[in-house]
């Protein structure tokens, strides 16, 4: 799959290469040693993924998956920092059970006892896994390429930006039609929102689900029976219908995994959107993030990042910079994890008070910079929520100006805007009056973004300008940090979304282990092999 | 209502100011004119679209508008039409019946709320605040307690006064008692934005009941709930103090706390 390239060519905001790279250097610098933390710990739900991928699935009578009750057992024998695989292979290869879904059953029942296996025990269980994990990786493979044939035959949207909109009913049955209706109408890609409070949850609930609070839950089969609808709408309409859903929470990596498994096409997946927004501990939220990227990485997906909540909680002309700054960290992390410029879908938004002056010429800078610092990422371009009232036609206007600024500013994919935010969740009117006024825009504005240069040394070009110095000036400050890892000061500071988040505190802080001398992830090791 | 008043009421109007009895306005007084837009379950391509129009003109009708004028009929895929339609509404309001909670607090400025909790409480004001259950929209409680704030007014934060601890967002109900007790908060101000299957209602209910049992009545802190989609009036049923509802600025929120509990001193 490939994203076609921005039209956008020449740099219109003549930005200074060498701030440019100063910038790219420092993030840098502020993003090493937190893949230094992460490479020496692991989680809970990076172990748990790890299971997924070599075949394990389902859950016992309560609900529990099973990856969450073999894990359970191994770490009260063994604990979490050996990692999951040396003791559940050992276990299957001294025949404690003929299968991972029997060992999982009788070491939930308390019948298996876990060890940490020494020499040719060791070898032996590190190659069994190996064997079997790296099975799952090459279904992983199969069903990138599958998308990649898929792709070819039915092809990509004809126009840019790809029109992403939301569903989210919480019961996959009613989000099925509706998905394909919205397909019909001429959605690009789907997102499927997730129940409000999966995040928090410590595992992935199973099956197809009906119920589900402002979202419905992402399960594999949720995954399966949304991505079988679309590729049913891909040959009824002739184009690739991509499927999004959330790579966030606490269950991260497992969430990536079960997306390469059903062939999701692009994940939310944000380097500190979970510390920030969902007060989970930033140490399990780095070491989870680091393996779901290369996760996604392996599997083909674009990733979209989470920038632009920061502008929901601060103002999106303050701190615009801690937009840019986030963008250059989230774009170092996800290459440090092996995802390419096309697999970054950096996020940022329409969020400047409509009340002020030259609001529009503000955004539009800011689209630019972020299109020209990131010229080969499909950015992903969110639309005003903070701004919108219960003036729906007010809402209307708003969003077809940030429909402009995005056909103009060449932006990858269009979240569409809808006149109800803050009202209702979408109705099926809003979601038909949202298309109308993208494909108005984007048939009337054409390719107005040939024609659209900004003066040089005007406004936009001097706004840009700022907020790339005010970013290098941030990053200057976070590196400049005491601690060797001074981007966990600066989140405790408060220097992102003004929300203040400790290292040592959060959810999910008990999920995270110190890795030990005898760590083994065979995952890992093969998602870091290419 | 006969015809005759109604007629008396429009045509009195222009010199003397409205009366008690109003109808909508569209460009001429007492027209009555309303615009809604509404989506139908029914099919209007080719033939169908008649059909569509008269089963809308039909609810417009059932609404009181009437003769109702169809403006728009917009077929949305195969089953669905959507409707943009004007006309004259036959129901008057009376201004005499109209039922509100009416602000009974003095609206201060944030010197006025500092300056009244430093003479009157001789400490600061504690308030814990959070949004509850699944909840994960903290855009309402960051609007009120952030410093940032909302419609040009300064968060709680801002406040030199007031001790703001804001837990964010899903925040269980015992873990809100257990920092409120930590913190000694004055006040709880939770925040509401997801109203699925009644979410709201049925998180703060549960939110009241655990802080009466929690606490001694004399004792309890003020319980302050919000969100765009609360009744004002409700607070009673939920068993809250106060309920504010859509627009609600932080000024708002400081003035009715230093009311509330630092007393006449404002």
């Amino acid at each position: 799959m490939t994203v076609p390239p921005s039209p956008l060519r020449r740099g219109k905001l003549d930005l200074d290469p060498v701030t440019v790279r100063t910038a790219r250097d420092l993030a840098r610098r502020v993003g090493q040693p937190v893949v230094d933390l992460a490479q020496r710990h692991t989680t809970v739900s990076v172990e748990r993924a790890t299971l997924r991928l070599a075949g394990l699935e389902g859950a016992d009578p309560d609900g529990t998956p099973w990856v969450n009750r073999l894990l359970d057992a191994c770490r009260g024998d063994v604990g979490l920092e050996h990692g999951i695989a040396l003791p559940v292979w050992d276990a299957l290869l001294r025949g404690e059970a003929e299968s991972l879904a029997v060992l999982a059953q009788k070491a939930s029942a308390g019948s298996v006892r876990f060890r940490l296996p020494e020499g040719g025990d060791r070898d032996r269980a590190h190659a069994a896994a190996r064997a079997q994990v790296g099975a799952g990786i090459r279904r992983v493979d199969a069903r990138r390429r599958e998308r990649e044939r898929l792709v070819e035959r039915h092809g990509d949207p004809d126009h840019q930006p790809w029109i992403y909109l939301i569903v989210a009913t919480g019961d996959i049955y009613e989000d099925i039609p509706q998905a394909q209706q919205a397909a019909r109408e001429g959605a690009d890609v789907i997102a499927v929102i997730r129940s409000t409070g999966q995040s928090l949850l410590d595992y992935v609930p199973e099956g197809a689900t009906r119920e589900g609070f402002a979202g419905t839950y992402a399960t594999q089969e949720n995954f399966r029976l949304m991505r079988a609808a679309l590729d049913e709408s891909s040959r009824e309409l002739g184009r690739y219908v991509r499927l999004t859903n959330y790579a966030s929470g606490l269950c991260m990596p497992e969430i990536a995994a079960l997306a390469g498994l059903e062939r999701l096409d692009m994940m939310l997946n944000d380097s500190m959107y979970g510390i920030l927004f969902r007060d989970i501990n930033p140490v399990r939220t780095f070491v989870d993030q680091r393996f779901s990227r290369q996760v996604h990485a392996r599997a083909g997906i674009v990733i979209n990042t989470g920038e632009d909540n920061y502008l929901t909680t601060a103002d999106a002309v303050e701190a615009a910079h801690t937009v840019t700054v986030s963008q250059l960290l989230n774009e170092y992390f996800a290459k440090e994890a092996g995802l390419e410029d096309w697999q970054l879908g950096l996020g940022h938004a329409f969020e400047i008070d409509p009340d002020l002056p030259d609001s529009f010429r503000m955004e539009l800078a800011h689209a630019l910079l972020a299109r020209e610092l990131f010229p080969e990422a499909p950015l992903k371009w969110m639309p005003p929520t903070r701004h919108m009232s219960g003036d729906v036609f007010r809402g209307y206007l708003l969003d077809a100006f940030f429909n402009l600024a995005g056909t103009l500013t060449g932006q990858g994919i269009l979240l569409v805007g809808m006149m109800t935010e803050a009202v209702v969740t979408p109705w099926l009117s809003d979601r038909d009056l949202a298309l109308r006024s993208v494909r108005y825009v984007m048939n009337a504005a054409g390719n107005l973004h040939e024609d659209f240069v900004p003066a040089p040394d005007g406004f936009i070009v001097r706004r840009a300008r700022q907020v790339l110095a005010e970013s290098v000036d941030l990053l200057e400050r976070i590196a400049a940090h005491e601690s060797p890892a001074g981007l966990l000061d600066a989140i405790a500071d408060g220097t992102f979304g003004l929300m203040r988040r400790p290292a040592d505190a959060g959810r999910g802080l008990d999920g995270v282990a110190v890795r030990s001398d005898a760590y083994v992830n065979p995952a890992t090791e093969i998602l870091e092999e290419q | 209502m006969t015809e005759g008043t109604a007629e008396a009421d429009r045509r009195g109007t222009p010199e003397r100011g409205p009366g008690p009895l109003i109808r909508p306005y569209g460009d001429t007084t007492g027209d009555g004119m309303v615009q809604v837009s509404f989506t139908l379950p029914v099919s209007s391509v080719g033939d169908a679209a008649r059909h569509a129009e008269g089963a809308a003109a039909q609810l417009a009708r059932k609404m009181g508008i009437d003769p109702p004028l169809v403006a728009h009929t917009q077929p949305m895929g195969p089953g669905f039409t959507f409707f943009v339609v004007y006309g004259p509404v036959a129901h008057l309001v009376d201004t005499r019946d109209v039922r509100v909670v009416e602000r009974d607090y003095p609206l201060l400025t944030p010197t006025e709320v500092n300056l009244a909790i430093r003479q009157g409480l001789r400490r600061r004001l504690v308030v814990v605040g959070a949004c509850i259950g699944t909840d994960a929209h903290t855009v309402g409680i960051d609007a009120i307690l952030n410093i940032k704030g909302f419609a040009g007014e300064k968060g709680l934060e801002y406040y030199r006064e007031i001790k703001v601890v804001n837990l964010g967002a899903q925040v269980s109900v015992p873990r809100l008692v257990d920092r409120a007790r930590e913190e000694e908060a004055d006040a709880v101000l939770v925040s509401q934005v997801v109203t699925q299957r009644e979410a709201h209602l049925l998180n703060t209910r549960e939110m009241s009941a655990a802080f009466r049992e929690a606490y001694p009545s004399d004792r309890r802190p003020l319980l302050v709930v919000g969100g765009p989609r609360f009744d004002e009036t409700a607070a009673d049923r939920l068993g809250v103090d106060r309920v504010f509802s859509r627009g609600t600025t932080p000024g708002e929120v400081a003035s009715y706390l230093t009311h509330r509990l630092v007393g006449s001193a404002a």
